[in-house]
């Protein structure tokens, strides 16, 4: 119930773990290895025995590795969840720095300025409370208007509390939904009771959502999460009894990797891709061998039915954003085929922005699946029903995701939707758009293959890309990329939504948001650039904060065009130069020559050197920009 | 399960729960002889119990607890009930 069940088993675990303990690996090895090992089916007492290690060699893993501070506040005991939720994020590669609020202080905590919760810093704050905490037990009587009443002031005074502790610490806020393990005094007709406590919290957590949206607050679901597994088996009544404990410690794995999902979803590491396999995967049976009328595929047939029920799940997926590729061994022909002509399929050989059909091993394949459309392979999920393709990916990439599919096919979307690999922390119309916007991108691939030289094919791209100032209505876009763009991304610098506007509101920031669209459409939002005015001798620098762009607009010397708006800003504000820093980060390594490419020099620094950060710096002025002759740019300065 | 079993299992979940792996149990060891024998150790240490044993125990049953005797006891007597 309360198991991972898309991980492999447990297996050997405590032997490895003890082995890894004995020869400690290099950096980069052990952070692979712990990786591995929180990537089992672990029980709570393997849980915090990996958490001890963690918390042991954490000093020693790579200082590149993403990181996170998470402030825990709470209603109930947290400490024993602390494990799971650590061992959670480092199963998503983040490793994550805890800090839980005293028992019954989580009020105190965000009311109190020189609360502990502050000098912490959080970069996100987990509020798990329970219903008692914030509404009233009424008498059973209380008219319905007044139980209303209450459910909004329970209401008011949680955004009032969110409010506060998003002013003062501008930290991203995870509330979860409140707990409640109050059996019922009525039964069945407990809701129709205005006062009763189910009927009160039912109606606070209707609410609640709306609530967090309109506050920009990430919810953890508990009730709908664990609908799946049933509320009863998270907790243990005695527990609460003995030691607060709103939920066991049987269940701090489950809860722990909800949580850890959602962080990395935070931090950008959600995955991107479900990469699928063909036969006994999206269909019944073998397509080379049954053909297209032998394939199982609905006609009515229970197993049929669940093959297309899977693919109509996925055909959802891409509809928020998930990319779908193949990677089968087949003949092409037969398999693009079956997508073409095969009547009851509901994916299409559209649906899939990657499409590797041929006889080679799947580790290749997958390989050249993350190179075309241009993400590392920590960005994908590998789906397959054969065991043995499975394990050669696990050992082979091993930082692709790969679910322990069930034997049924119609337990297939639970195992992917239970995983959490596609967690996510907004919703932009840039998602709904992203399967065109790929599809668009193999157009161009072929328009390049076509192009006698870089130059005509630039051209023949036919682009312009709109610059403005970030707009309200692209703070959850820009909050996006800012998290989640790993490869283009000179600093690597992380803002939560809360700082992104207060960046918007300060006058010494320029911020720049720019938006390309080509013959073949519209890439969306996909470049950013922030620039601080400091002052600088006997005037002022610019200052580049953050430079990132989207891998969609890779090639397109969207930065050369990016440099020149800010460079047209820095003559109108009397600004002598521009200063860049590149900070290297595991996935950085392609804009490593980004601020000479594009005419900086090296400024030389003293102590910063350890971490590979390197500075730059652009006289402005005499110096000649790289030309912008392949686009049109369009700046809406404010 | 004999006795001597059950000593021996929850020897493992102490040495587990207190990372610790001199700790040798004995029927008088309580939670005064053990620094970190806390309230938040001892439910870990129930808890573990009852996963590794399948047995649940009862609020009750954990109240009169006064020393690893009493445990191995409550343990055996449980899994003769299941």
């Amino acid at each position: 119930m309360l198991a991972l069940h898309w991980l492999p088993p447990a297996g050997d675990f405590d032997t490895a773990l003890a082995e890894l303990r004995r020869d400690e690996p290099a950096a980069d090895m052990l952070f692979d290895s712990l990786t591995g090992l929180a990537n089992r089916q672990i029980d709570f007492m393997q849980t915090r025995r990996l958490d001890r290690y963690l918390t042991e060699v954490m000093p020693k893993l790579p200082a590149r590795a993403p990181r996170l501070r998470l402030a825990l506040l709470g209603s109930s005991t947290l400490d024993h969840l602390v494990p799971g939720i650590r061992v959670g994020a480092l199963r998503r590669g983040l490793l994550l720095e805890v800090e839980v609020a005293p028992y019954g202080q989580w009020r105190q905590q965000i009311l109190d300025p020189g609360s502990a919760l502050y000098a912490f810093k959080p970069e996100a704050v987990l509020l798990a409370l329970d219903h008692a905490s914030l509404l009233p037990e009424l008498p059973l009587e209380t008219p319905a208007a007044d139980a209303d009443a209450a459910v909004n002031a329970a209401l008011e005074e949680l955004s009032s509390l969110w409010q506060m502790l998003r002013d003062r610490a501008r930290t991203t806020i995870i509330q979860q939904t409140l707990w409640s393990d109050e059996p019922p005094l009525f039964g069945h007709f407990e809701r129709q009771v205005a006062a009763s406590p189910t009927a009160l919290a039912t109606r606070f957590d209707s609410r609640l959502a709306d609530r967090a949206s309109e506050h920009r607050v990430l919810l953890l679901d508990l009730r709908g999460a664990a609908s799946g597994v049933g509320m009863q088996h998270l907790s243990d009544p005695k527990l609460w009894h003995h030691a607060k404990q709103a939920i066991s410690p049987a269940a701090a794995p489950w809860l722990g990797d909800q949580v850890g999902r959602i962080l990395a979803a935070i931090r950008g590491l959600s995955k991107k891709v479900a990469v699928l396999d063909l036969d006994n995967t999206l269909w019944g049976g073998v397509i080379g061998d049954d053909g297209l009328d032998g394939i199982v595929l609905g006609q009515g047939s229970g197993n049929g039915e669940a093959f297309l029920s899977f693919q109509r799940y996925l055909k959802r997926l891409t509809g928020r954003g998930i990319l779908l590729a193949v990677s089968s061994k087949n003949d092409r022909a037969i398999a693009e085929a079956a997508f073409d002509q095969h009547p009851e399929m509901i994916l299409r050989r559209g649906d899939f922005a990657a499409f590797e059909a041929n006889w080679n091993d799947k580790p290749s394949a997958v390989r050249r699946i993350a190179r075309d459309l241009d993400l590392g392979l920590d960005s994908l999920v590998f789906i397959d029903d054969n065991p043995a393709e499975r394990d050669l990916m696990r050992r082979t990439l091993p930082m692709v995701a790969v679910p322990e599919l069930p034997e049924a096919p119609e337990l297939y979307a639970r195992c992917i939707a239970d995983a959490g690999y596609f967690e996510a922390v907004s919703f932009t119309t840039d998602d709904t758009q992203r399967n065109e916007q790929y599809v668009a991108n193999r157009e161009r691939r072929q328009l390049q293959a076509s192009a006698t030289d870089m130059e005509s094919f630039l051209r023949d791209l036919q682009m312009t890309l709109t610059v403005s100032r970030f707009q309200p209505a692209d703070l959850a876009r820009v909050t996006q990329l800012i998290n989640k763009t790993n490869q283009f991304n000179l600093t690597t610098r992380r803002y939560t939504e809360a700082e992104v506007r207060a960046m918007m509101e300060d006058p010494h920031i320029l911020t720049y948001a720019g938006r390309l669209v080509d013959r073949f459409g519209d890439n969306g939002l996909t470049s950013i650039v922030i620039g601080r005015i400091v002052p600088d001798d006997s005037a002022k620098a610019i200052e580049l904060d953050t430079w990132l762009m989207s891998c969609r607009v890779l090639g397109r010397r969207v930065e050369h065009a990016m440099l020149s708006v800010v460079a047209q800003d820095a003559s109108t504000l009397g600004v002598s130069r521009l200063i860049g820093r590149y900070r290297p980060t595991l996935k950085n390594g392609l804009v490593k020559e980004h601020y000479p490419s594009l005419g900086f020099a090296p400024v030389e620094t003293d102590g910063e050197a350890e971490n590979g950060e390197t500075t730059w710096m652009l006289p402005l002025g005499s110096n000649h920009l790289p030309p912008v002759d392949h686009m049109t740019i369009v700046y809406r300065r404010d | 399960m004999n006795e001597a079993a059950i000593y021996a299992t929850l020897n493992e979940i102490f040495r587990d729960v207190f990372d610790d792996p001199s700790i040798e149990v004995s029927p008088e060891m309580s939670a005064r002889d053990v620094p970190e024998w806390d309230s938040f150790n001892h439910i870990n240490i129930i808890v573990a119990a009852e996963m590794r044993f399948g047995i649940k125990f009862r609020a009750a049953e954990i109240d009169a607890l006064r020393n690893v005797g009493d445990f191995v006891a409550l343990i055996d007597r449980k899994r003769q009930a299941a």
